[in-house]
């Protein structure tokens, strides 16, 4: 909510109280500033004579801040985040779609969908319900025994499967919880316009469940982003791998602050980039525009 | 000569075992071309529903819908075609918040009618000329207070040349000043000879467009007959009563 200043409406004097007033809430904010800075202030000089202070510290500070190892190891440690943005954006997509189609056989009501709503409701309890580290070594160790000629055995293939196969559990209950979350009055809408089951569920239900849960499908793109680094329990060489590959022998633990460093410069910009989609979206019925919505006193 | 809807000894409960309400019960009621038949009644005397039923969202345990002729609650017909000859329009407008006022209109002539683009948004921007809301076409609903929103949703049901036109308080959620510009509209409406199934509370319009008022009490017409009759000198004690409270 924006504050209104004086100059917008050239014709209004503001009465004695209203000057008052104004000038009370600018020392308000000077005074919260200065609270802000000063307890900044206070946690940052703890913090940093904490962990400086520590026994520990400079050997520490050598085996995990060492820049010089930091540049070397960079090329390897960024290819393999090369391997962990592809997987992502793999099972991103690939994820989204099953996904939606999922959520969508599992709320229709068409009979002949019935086996297909089983199934669905079956896969999502499994897949929601069984730890992504046993789904990994489940499909990493478990798909290659079947021998299959047809499948490839790469553990970067497998991985992405294994987080493709959990994550599209995932997005499918997100997108169940925004299907659920349209009000029926707008299918009972739909439906009296003499539109069939499927268009409303298309053209009326969809857009507006979709937008309803872009904020925690986006939640759950970050969290795959990230947890598309598991597939180096694998072998695949991806960003950790590369890292701990880089650390054996002198036991200096950097690569692994190299790799925190460069999941972080990818996952942090993107969190924002959705903040501020969602936000220029405005998407319509948002909080945003309910009176009462800006700061309470 | 044929009704162009005639309902008999319709039946519709909700609910199971012990839980289960009657909402109507044996209820008969025709409605001739061209005619405005306004029913009135308390709350939960079945108006909305009733209105549900006509338009196919219901699904009724007993009874007959015919319309022109054609038994319209048989399951073997496609309820989509039957509803898009008919309107409804809702209290809470409905409108889709997710298009402008312009796709509002056009999507039931585009999925349902086939028309093409072209001819449905020249059809849709007509329409919303008509109820006022031609400056407002690229709005979305929630840029529109309650009484454009109301009357984009008329527009709405308008658009598809319906043979009935149903109306579910439509004036009910609307602030006090904007309740004119519909009633306005719909008065307009029954001039030019629509017909109309009006659920309301508001008597005066009840008495200024009906040409027939229907009181339900208890799930099926408890009196009917003209304005004059029902709301002038009611017969029946429930419908005194009814009339009593509201003043």
């Amino acid at each position: 909510m924006r504050a209104r200043t004086p100059d917008e409406a050239p014709d209004w004097t503001p009465s004695p109280q209203a000057l008052a007033r104004a000038a009370y809430r600018r020392a308000q904010r000077r005074r919260s500033l200065l609270v802000a800075l000063a307890s900044t202030l206070v946690v940052t000089v703890t913090v940093v004579l904490v962990v400086t202070g520590a026994p520990g510290w400079e050997r520490a500070r050598q085996a995990f801040f060492d820049p010089q190892r930091a540049w070397e190891v960079l090329p390897a440690v960024a290819e393999g985040l090369w391997l962990n943005l592809r997987v992502w954006v793999v099972a991103s997509v690939v994820g989204l779609v099953v996904g939606l189609l999922l959520a969508v056989v599992r709320t229709s009501k068409v009979p002949v969908l019935f086996p297909g709503r089983v199934a669905a409701t079956v896969y999502v309890d499994v897949f929601r319900g069984v730890p992504l580290l046993l789904v990994l070594l489940l499909v990493g160790f478990g798909l290659p025994a079947l021998r299959l000629e047809w499948l490839p055995t790469s553990g970067a293939f497998l991985g992405a499967l294994a987080i493709v196969l959990t994550y599209t559990a995932y997005l499918a209950e997100v997108f169940r919880a925004g299907i659920e979350s349209v009000h029926p009055s707008q299918v009972a809408a739909a439906r009296s316009l003499g539109l069939t089951r499927g268009q409303t569920t298309r053209r009326v239900v969809l857009p507006q469940a979709v937008r309803n849960v872009t904020a925690p499908l986006a939640n759950n793109l970050v969290s795959l982003q990230k947890d598309s680094g598991l597939i180096s329990i694998l072998g695949a060489v991806d960003a950790i791998r590369a890292a701990q590959i880089a650390t054996t022998g002198d036991y200096n633990f950097t690569p692994y602050v190299v790799a925190g460093v460069l999941f972080l410069l990818v996952s942090i910009p993107l969190t924002r980039a959705v903040d501020a989609y969602s936000a220029r979206q405005g998407w319509r019925g948002s909080l945003a525009t309910v009176s009462g919505g800006g700061d309470i006193r | 000569m044929t009704h162009l809807l005639e309902l008999r000894a319709v039946r519709k409960t909700y609910g199971q075992g012990a839980a289960r309400r009657v909402v109507l019960d044996d209820l008969d009621l025709t409605v001739d071309e061209h005619r405005c038949v306004v029913l009135v009644g308390s709350s939960g005397s079945g108006k909305s529903t009733l209105l549900r039923v006509v338009n196919l969202l219901e699904e009724i345990d007993d009874g007959e819908i015919f319309l022109d002729g054609q038994d319209v609650a048989d399951p073997r017909l496609d309820a989509n075609r039957v509803r898009a000859r008919m309107g409804l329009v809702f209290q809470s407008f409905n409108l889709f918040p997710h298009m402008r006022v312009l796709d509002n209109v056009t999507l039931a002539q585009r999925l349902v009618h086939r028309r093409p683009r072209a001819e449905a948004e020249e059809r849709a921007e007509a329409m919303l000329r008509r109820v006022g809301l031609g400056h407002k076409v690229s709005a979305y609903p929630d840029q529109l207070s309650g009484g454009e929103q109301q009357r984009a949703a008329i527009a709405r049901a308008l658009v598809s040349s319906p043979e009935l036109l149903l109306l579910d308080e439509v004036t009910s959620a609307l602030d006090p000043e904007l309740v004119g510009e519909v009633l306005d509209l719909l008065a307009d409406l029954r001039t030019e000879g629509m017909t109309m199934i009006v659920a309301t509370h508001e008597m005066g319009f009840a008495r200024e467009v009906a040409d027939e008022v229907c009181f339900l009490h208890a799930g099926a017409v408890h009196e009917r007959g003209t304005p004059e009759q029902v709301l002038g000198d009611p017969q029946r004690e429930r419908t005194r009563e009814f009339l009593r409270r509201l003043r």
